[in-house]
């Protein structure tokens, strides 16, 4: 089983060829935006923080930018901040992968200055990426990852599962794997720390499942998470608690591959091939940005009620096991899994049909929702700013 | 086997997923056992929207509800045989 991807610099293996604007901070947004609109074929990544934070939130605003710039998707980089020092820790980052970057500091030029500058790296760096050609890669080069959204009772029957389906069978041929939704497998804990490696990760797995409901749940919740955890969308979905749906979300890391460590957010996984853990919340955009950080290239999300989210850098491939979603909102579907609740589709066939696009949409294919120009971009926050 | 109008996970789960459009109370529902394809008949006593669950068995307040084999939560009403189950007699035994 191949694909036709880039192979870039430090090895690692892109299935999109972007050249990102990146901005380091919510004021850099606009002269991104303006490199972005100079040059075409460039990708500016607006985002709204990046100042005055501090302690682990400003390592992983960090982390998240450097993993973002440093994804295999992305052939090449232009930072813009307003000043130099943090600029060039995210040029620094990005560098080590060895693929062109050029950070810009705002301060002391103003932004036209700025903008004319980093458009004309812009303009080369877009004109060399355009003639990098694909070369065939096996499977085992590609990193999928799965987060599911506006979940339903369907999800649990038939999407998820089809996503668990997948990772049986391509984890054995060596991709890299990674689910994360902390707060969503409140219920099924004991099933997650069972999906452990061994008992060192499960208890590793399990610490970081109990800070997050000592943390964050306990310490903030104000009534007992109704229509946020489940969701609005959820509840009007038919999944009435956030045991089922767990439950349901679990169904993603398939009946055999176990995971082989926990992530903290954004980090890149570490200990060769297999399923990773991350810690992550379980919207939507910030769960994929942080995969995307993390060196993930290919998105798989399973939805019962429809939720929309793309990514800048990474395609995002929506699949369902909802008929009324399909009929009402088709555009957003790239895989129709509601033959699993006709039953005249068996899940093993609904994996295969997900890995058909997996590499199809490896090989080029726009997904539902870079077609529609999804780019949900969305920055992890652990606590205030300074 | 027609189509289902209703999936259950497990054996041992005590409500199932209505998964067509449009059910209409006194429907005579086909119910499939996903976990082994088993097949039961069960009459919905109401209208139950797509990915809506139903009480396979009368249910007491106070009692455990199952679904995937597992604990979902507590119902907090008597619930009868082919009744709606949602947020309005099943609540969370978390947060």
């Amino acid at each position: 089983m191949t694909f036709m991807g880039w192979r870039r610099e430090n090895g690692r293996v892109g299935v999109r060829n972007h050249v990102v604007i990146l901005p380091l901070d919510d004021l850099s947004n606009a002269a991104c935006e303006a490199v972005a609109n100079n040059i075409k074929g460039t990708l500016a990544i607006p985002h709204a923080y990046g100042r005055l934070q501090f302690g682990e939130d400003l390592e992983l605003h960090f982390r998240t930018l450097i993993g973002t710039g440093s994804n295999p998707n992305v052939a090449a980089v232009v930072v813009i901040g307003i000043e130099d020092g943090w600029t060039n820790r995210v040029v620094e980052g990005i560098k080590k992968t060895g693929k062109p970057v050029t950070g810009f500091g705002i301060e002391l030029h103003g932004d036209i200055d700025t903008i004319a500058r980093a458009s004309r790296v812009a303009k080369d760096y877009v004109q060399w990426a355009s003639e990098l050609q694909r070369e065939e890669c096996d499977i085992s080069e590609l990193w999928v990852s799965t987060k599911c959204g506006e979940s339903d009772t369907t999800t649990g029957l038939a999407s998820c599962p089809t996503v668990g389906n997948m990772y049986d069978k391509l984890i054995p041929k060596g991709i890299y794997g990674c689910f994360g939704e902390t707060s969503e497998i409140t219920g099924a804990e004991h099933l997650a720390k069972a999906r452990a490696i061994s008992p060192e990760i499960g208890e590793k797995w399990m610490k970081t499942w109990q800070a997050y409901e000592d943390e964050v749940i306990q310490a903030h919740k104000t009534n007992d998470l109704s229509e946020s955890q489940p969701t609005k969308g959820n509840i009007a979905g038919g999944l009435t608690t956030i045991e089922e749906k767990a439950l349901g979300n679990l169904e993603k890391i398939g009946r055999t591959c176990k995971y082989i460590d926990v992530l903290t957010p954004a980090e890149a996984p570490a200990r060769g091939p297999g399923l990773y853990y991350m810690d992550t919340s379980s919207a939507a955009a910030e769960c994929v940005t942080l995969m995307a950080a993390a060196g993930y290239v290919v998105h798989t999300f399973p939805t019962g009620q429809g939720n929309i989210i793309g990514n800048p850098i990474v395609p995002v491939i929506k699949i369902t096991g909802n008929p009324r979603t399909v009929r009402t909102m088709g555009e957003h579907v790239d895989v129709d899994v509601t033959g699993i609740l006709r039953r005249d589709l068996t899940i093993p066939e609904a994996g295969d049909k997900l890995i058909e696009m997996i590499l199809r949409t490896a090989n080029g294919r726009l997904t539902a929702a870079e077609a529609l120009g999804h780019r949900e971009f969305v920055l992890t926050k652990l606590y205030r700013s300074a | 086997m027609g189509i289902p109008h209703l999936l259950v996970h497990d054996k041992k789960d005590t409500v199932g997923v209505v998964t067509i459009e449009g059910l209409k109370a006194g429907t005579d529902m086909f119910c499939v056992v996903t976990e082994d394809n088993s097949s039961f008949n069960l009459t919905a006593k109401m209208d139950i929207p797509i990915g809506h669950k139903v009480a396979l068995t009368d249910i007491k307040k106070g009692d455990t509800v199952w679904k995937y084999g597992q604990d979902i939560g507590r119902a907090v009403a008597d619930i009868a045989k082919g009744e709606h189950v949602h947020v309005h007699n099943l609540k969370t035994k978390r947060w």
